[in-house]
Formats: C-alpha cells, structure tokens, sequence
C-alpha cells in the first residue's frame, strides 16, 4: 500500500500558445491539507481540472493508493473518489438544497413496485444529515438562489461529501467569505482531515496556509517548483519561491507624471444592492490608478457600471468637469472612455472573426469612404500599426483571433480600443491568462499610455502587479471603496488591511 | 471555406473543400449519377428551370442569412412569402377579370404594388424585429408565433381563396427570358437574384451594418461592449429579412400564375437548409453570400433528383427534412470537435 492516496506526476498541458503545465507533480497523503501555491496562470487550476477530468493531459501519470488510474471525465474522477469545489461555484439557482447535492444521482424508489420515481423523503433526510455533518443549520427544501455565497459554497462541500469522497480539491474557497464563515470551513476541513480527506487546498491568503496546511507544493509558470513541510515555511520563504528570481525587473520603468484632475466619479450606487454603493474617486491625467480587493469585492460590477454595461442608481461621473450620463457602452465610448473586460473569451474577442475585424469594430467609422463603404486598405493599415507597435503575433490580419495566443489576442483588443483614441482607459484584469513574457509586454503598453498622458484604471487581483504598476491604489472590499495607498507606500500587508474591511 | 495559402497543392486544396462541404460534393455525385442513369436529366431545359427555381429561394435565403449569423431564426419567413404573394396577387388582378377580389379597386401599376408589399414585408420585418431585439423573446419563439399571426391574416385576407387573373405585364416580365436554344434560356429571374447576391456582398462584407451583424454573431456582449447598437442592428437584420421575403412573394406570385394563402408554406425550412450546406453556421458568426448561393443551388438540386427518380413526392419532405438535421449536425460536430 503506497503511502499516497493520490500521485500526479509527469503531468504537461499545452494550450495554443502557452505550455500551462509542464512537467509537474503532486502527492497527496490521507488526513492531510495539502496547499498549492502559486501566482495567477501559474497552473494551479490547470493541474487541478486534470486530475478533476476536466482536461486531458498531454503526458503523465495519476495513480490512485500506487495503482495507475485514468480519469475520463468529472463523472468518473466523483467515482474514483475525487471531487472539486470550484472557484466560480455553478448551483442551480431554481432548484433546493437537496436537489442541487444529488443531482445526476437522485435515489431513486420503486412505485407500484415497478414505476422508477425519485425518493424525495430519503433525498431531504441525506441532505439534512450533510448539512449537519458540513455544520450548517438551514432548510433543506431552500431553493439554492436564496442562499448566501457562502452557504452556497457550504452546499457544494456538502455535496463534495456526500461524494464519499477521499481527495477534495478546494479551490480558493475562501475568496468570497467573512471571517467567520472561514471559521467555519475550518472546522468542516478538520473534521474532514479526520475522517482521512486528502485535501488539496488553493488559495492566495499566507496566513490561512500557514495555519491549516501540512504540506505545501509551490508552483510558478507552469513549472513545479518544489513540495514543502508547511511548518519549514514562513510568508517570506513563500512568496520568494512562488515569484521567483525574476521579480527584480517584473515590471517596466514609468516615466508618466500624472497632472489634473480629469475623472471624477462621486457617489455612484449600483441598482443591486449587493453591489457596489457610494463609490467616490478622482482620476489625474497621466495616472496609473490600480483598483484592488479580494474577488467578491465588486471591482469589476463598479467599472462596468461605469462604463455602461450594468445599471446604477445615484451617482454622478464628471469627465474634464462636464457631467455624463452613461446609459450604454456606447455613451462612454463617445466621450473618449475605453474599457478592456476581465472575461476576454465571454465580453471581448469574437473568436470566429478575424483580426482585422476584432481589431476594427469599436471604431469603423474612420474607415468609411462616401460615409458607407469599408476601405479595406484602412483596416489593413490599422491592423498593420497594431502588429509593429505591440508587436502582435498573428500570421495574418485575416486570421481567426480565437488560434491567436492569449496575450495576443489581449494586445488585439488593447488595439481595438487604442483605435478610438480614448483618454480614459479601464482595464480589467488586463494581464490574466496570458504567459510571463506577454505580460511584460502589456505592462509596458500601459506604462507607455500614462507617459501619452492617457488615464488608467487598472483592476487587478495579482498583488505585485497592483504594486508594481500603480501611481495610486483604490481598494474595495464588499462594494465600498474602503482605502487609497499611495504607489511608493503599497505593500501587500496594507492594501489586504482595507481590503478585509467587512462591516 | 477559408482562404488556402497559395503553396498548398492542389489536391490537398480539394480534400479540405470536400472535407468541409461533404453535403454538397455528395449531392454533386448524386447528381452526376442520376444524370448517367436517368434520360434527360443532363439538358438545357432542365438546366435553366434550376435556374429560375433556385432565384426566388435564394432570395429567402438570403433573408434568412442575418438572422442565422446572428444566432437567430426566421420562422416567418415561409408565411411573409405567401403573405406577400397573396398581396401582390390581389393587387394585380385584371379589371375584367370575374373572380376579382376586390371588385372597388382601380387597376393598379405593378410598379407600386411592388412597393406597397416591400413596405408591408418591412412592417412585418419590424415586429420580428422588435419583439426579438426589444423585448428578448428568443427568435425561434418569436417568429413560430408571427407565423401563425401572418398566416391568419392571410387567409382573412384572400378569403382562402385561390387567386388568379393578373395582368399580362406582371406575369409576362417576371417570367421573361433571355434567347431560347434548345430549351436553355436565362430567366430574369436569375438576374434579379444575381444582382441581389451582389448587393448583399457588400452590405455582408464592405458596410458597417454587415460588419456588425458578424460581430453580433460572434460574440453579442464584445460587440456591445464595444459600441455597437445591438439593439438597432437586429432590427436592421429583421427588417432586410421581410423586404426580401416581399420581394421572392412578389416573384413568386407571377411566376406560379396565381397565389392563396398556403404558399409558401415550408420554404423557412429550405432556406435555412441552403444556407447551413452552404456553410452559414447556427452557432452565429459564419456565412458568406457565395456560400448560399451554393447552398440553395445544391438544395434545388437534390429536388430535382428526387423528381427525375420518379420519387413519390410525399417522400421529398422527409428526405429534405433529414438534409437539413444532417447539415446542421455536421456543422455542430466541427466546433465540437474542437474542444
């Protein structure tokens, strides 16, 4: 009998573009809490849904107690023992507590003797049994849509449970809970650990891996850096090994001197309450403005409201002293505003057309000839300046966008919104998914536009981004701006101080 | 259908083409087979009447066109055809003409009948438009429903009666013809519908509106989010679809003869069909206009194979009928393949 529930090794995944893992292990021993770490695209979740099924490795082994196993799909890694809690969680809101937890595996009963019905009775009365063994105290009959985050996060726990599993994967369960419902988790994990769990738990938070991991593997740009005792481990150590050597010249010189006050945003409140409310903030010209808070924090809910895309109630937006009104992305737009979205394959390329007209469609106007007809030469011209200016890698400009790499495909999108040459640029998230060298590539596209003296607002949840490229820091926690730090101040310890300022 | 590098070799060019299009080059065999075996299959008559047939659905089709590459349907469209024949029916019925329907009425020029209908088709056009783009209902419900709605009117209209009688000129210009050798002419009708496809080529590839519509298909919330009036842009789409309904009804009409209410009937379904063997994708984004051409073409081909076979005509319905889920299941697997 090994002394591993659960062994990855070997284990490389290449995306178009990006090698994602590349040649990366992992062990996972019974009754221990095994932390993975590592920077945002450092492959945590790309590991994690090949061992979940999710994704098919190019090469390497899993053995499950020293035998080899192959995991087709989740159905079959549930069957093998292994369940996940996602990041995002995906409940059915219109269905109940209990239907949500057997779901795809209802028991079933025989009526008449012959007619195959699902056993309600039996359904609740497991679901209460999970509930209470998850330590959680609410109806079982609840529809899932009326829970809180965190209660419905407890419901795939209970669900991962109720699995029988014997490695559960967390993964950055804590992102949207109050200190008290991380109490709770705790607890539930210590209860877990007891009964023999293997449990591989991802998150950010030093403090929270300290405290409850045994063992910790650190991973960085794909590569498997190396398995630790957690109590050989300080944030330090961590955070060294995790950013590696490189963190010396991670992000280019800025030269831009931000000057006045160009942007004003007083007072803005989203049409949902749980959103963002009396959100206040000034924008200079030239400046660099990072937006950070842990996810939940509604960052991006408040630059989309801003832009356009979601509803508020109260507020004013005052551009160059001029107050707008901004109902739609258009509205923004025409008054010179950008916004570049944090969901790059859901709100921003359109994957079947082609570079050119990815690149053309925010600003088509300028290439009209007669007022109606699309100068090809234009476009070609415009993708042309794009490619040599941020150095965009694409065969041609009548390539798909979707078989671009993602750092290409976000430099494409950057051009698009660059065509319209805005004063103000939102940039959500502008790095995520894209590889270490691409990365620097935008930070110096960015830094290169506050020099122009162009407007930025950066939301970003990687730390030493935030530090490392913003003038000004704007933290929010739960819908509220709860802090500014000054660029030359930052540190990870008081941007996270403000940005788990619950009420 | 891409553009292939120029160093690809030939054969290799023809393997991706069959490969990707695998209903049209099946069809193709099919029709060179019959051909061989069956007499008079291969002749100019034959040809042209192809010709003449495949004009007016091309036109549907390209109706249609928008919806699809926006991921959405017409359902209509088969009842705004027949809406629109029955309505330039009535209009150009003869003065002497003893069946006439509406006996009160002056002779009128076909000229303005013809734009009395397009007007009507764009009305319609704007229903689908607005309750698709305005209140959100998903296009397959909205149109199922304006399909019913037009079809009624229709009958209340026509008396769900058949309707004959029309003037000379309207029945002899729309089925006009140039030269006659050996039974091959070219129909006027197959010019009209040329210079159609011409003038959705660059509505579809040089204007914004085309440009739009291809972003709305590809992704509605990155073409919001940058800038484009959705909203408009749909309406727009819903709008052209009922002109050119109006406009293959108003052909239609004076080709058959005569109009009623139940023609028509179906040809959503034929449209549809051409533009997803002509590579018009359902998942929105893809299609061009040479590619429905194709498409039609091919469909009007397997009908008139069906025919020549001496194919009991009830078993058309079900052969088309599995044309369609094939070509539209084929066009799925492509994308599916690729996760």
């Amino acid at each position: 009998m090994s002394e591993y529930v659960l062994e990855m090794s070997g284990v490389s995944k290449s995306f178009p573009g990006v090698k994602a893992l590349d040649n990366v292990q992992l062990k996972l021993r019974p009754g221990r809490v095994h932390a993975l770490m590592g920077e945002n695209g450092a492959g945590k979740s790309t590991l994690m849904k090949c061992m979940f099924g999710i994704y098919k490795m190019d090469q390497g082994q899993i053995l499950m107690d020293g035998q080899p196993v192959h995991i087709d799909d989740p159905m079959d890694a549930l069957k093998k023992g292994i369940a996940m809690v996602h990041q995002e969680l995906q409940p059915i809101p219109a269905r109940t507590v209990g239907e949500n937890i057997f779901l795809g595996r209802y028991p079933m009963k025989k009526a008449l003797g012959f007619i195959p019905m699902v056993d309600h009775a039996k359904m609740y009365a497991d679901t209460e049994e999970l509930l209470k063994k998850v330590r959680m105290h609410f109806d079982p009959k609840q529809k899932v849509g009326e829970l809180s985050v965190s209660q419905m996060q407890s419901v795939e726990i209970a669900k991962a449970v109720s699995a029988n599993c014997r490695v559960l994967i967390l993964d950055e369960p804590t992102s949207s809970l109050t200190a008290n419902e991380v109490e709770a988790l705790f607890r539930i994990i210590g209860d877990l650990k007891e009964e023999g769990v293997a449990i591989v738990y991802i998150s950010h938070k030093m403090d929270e891996i300290l405290r409850i991991a045994d063992e910790v593997t650190i991973m960085r740009d794909g590569k498997y850096i190396g398995t630790w005792d957690a109590n050989e481990l300080t944030t330090e150590t961590i955070i060294t090994r995790m950013v590696g050597r490189e963190l010396t010249n991670l992000y280019p010189k800025r030269e831009n001197v931000p000057g006045e006050v160009v942007f004003e945003v007083k007072d803005f409140t989203s049409i949902n309450p749980r959103s963002f409310r009396h959100v206040s903030f000034q924008l200079r010209k030239g400046e660099i403005l990072g937006v950070g808070g842990l996810v939940g924090a509604q960052r991006t809910e408040l630059m989309e409201g801003l832009f356009g895309i979601r509803s508020h109630t109260t507020g004013q937006i005052f551009y160059k002293g001029k107050e707008l009104t901004i109902n739609r992305p258009k509205d923004a737009i025409d008054q010179g505003i950008a916004m570049l979205t944090e969901d790059r394959r859901g709100s921003g390329i359109m994957g079947v057309l082609s570079v050119a007209d990815n690149i053309s469609i925010a600003s088509l106007n300028q290439y009209l000839d007669h007022g109606y007809f699309i100068n090809g030469k234009k476009v070609e011209q415009l993708v042309q300046d794009n490619v040599k200016k941020m150095n965009i890698k694409t065969p041609s400009s009548k390539t798909l966008i979707k078989s671009l790499s993602g750092g290409n495909q976000q430099k494409v999108l950057v051009g698009r919104w660059l065509a319209n040459n805005p004063d103000v640029l939102i940039l959500d998230e502008p790095t995520r998914g894209i590889d270490v060298g691409a990365k620097y590539e935008i930070y110096c596209i960015i830094a290169d536009l506050a020099k122009e003296g162009k407007s930025i607002i950066m939301i970003s949840s990687e730390m030493s981004e935030l530090i490392g490229m913003s003038d000004r820091i704007m933290v929010m926690c739960d819908g509220r701006v709860t802090g500014f730090v000054e660029g030359s101040e930052a540190t990870q310890e008081n941007i996270m101080t403000y940005a788990t300022q619950f009420d | 259908m891409e553009a292939t590098k120029s160093h690809d070799n030939f054969g290799k060019v023809l393997t991706r083409t069959i490969t990707r299009n695998p209903i049209v080059f099946l069809l193709l065999i099919a029709a060179i087979v019959v051909g061989c075996i069956v007499e008079n299959f291969f002749s100019w008559g034959n040809l042209s009447n192809l010709m003449s047939n495949t004009a007016v659905r091309f036109l549907i089709a390209l109706g249609v066109s928008g919806c699809l590459i926006t991921k959405g349907t017409d359902l209509s469209a088969g009842r705004q055809v027949g809406f629109a024949a029955v309505v330039a029916g009535i209009l150009c019925q003869r003065r002497d003409y003893n069946g006439r329907l509406w006996k009160f009425m002056p002779e009128m020029n076909i000229g303005l009948v013809f734009v009395i209908v397009v007007l009507i088709g764009m009305i319609w056009g704007l229903i689908n438009g607005l309750v698709v783009s305005k209140l959100h209902v998903p296009p397959f419900i909205a149109t199922l429903g304006t399909q019913t709605i037009i079809y009624g009117i229709s009958l209340v209209i026509s008396d769900a009666q058949p309707i004959g009688g029309f003037q000379k000129i309207y029945t002899t210009l729309i089925n006009g013809r140039i030269g006659d050798v050996k039974g091959f002419y070219l129909p006027y009708l197959m010019f009209v519908a040329l210079l159609f496809g011409v003038v959705f080529w660059f509505i579809y590839n040089k204007m914004r509106f085309g440009k739009y519509m291809y972003a709305i298909g590809g992704n509605d919330i990155a073409a919001e989010v940058s800038g484009v009036n959705t909203t408009r842009t749909l309406m727009r789409i819903y709008i052209t679809a009922g002109i050119m309904y109006a406009v293959a009804g108003y052909l239609l009409a004076a080709k058959s003869g005569g109009a009623s209410a139940s023609m028509g009937q179906g040809y959503e379904l034929e449209a549809i069909a051409g533009c997803t063997i002509g590579g018009v994708s359902t998942t929105g984004g893809i299609g061009t206009v040479p590619g429905i051409l194709v498409g039609v073409l091919v469909f009007e081909l397997l009908k008139i194979i069906l025919q020549f076979l001496g194919v009991n005509p009830y078993y058309n319905y079900v052969v088309q009928g599995l044309v369609i889920v094939l070509a539209v299941a084929m066009d799925i697997r492509k994308y599916i393949a690729k996760k």
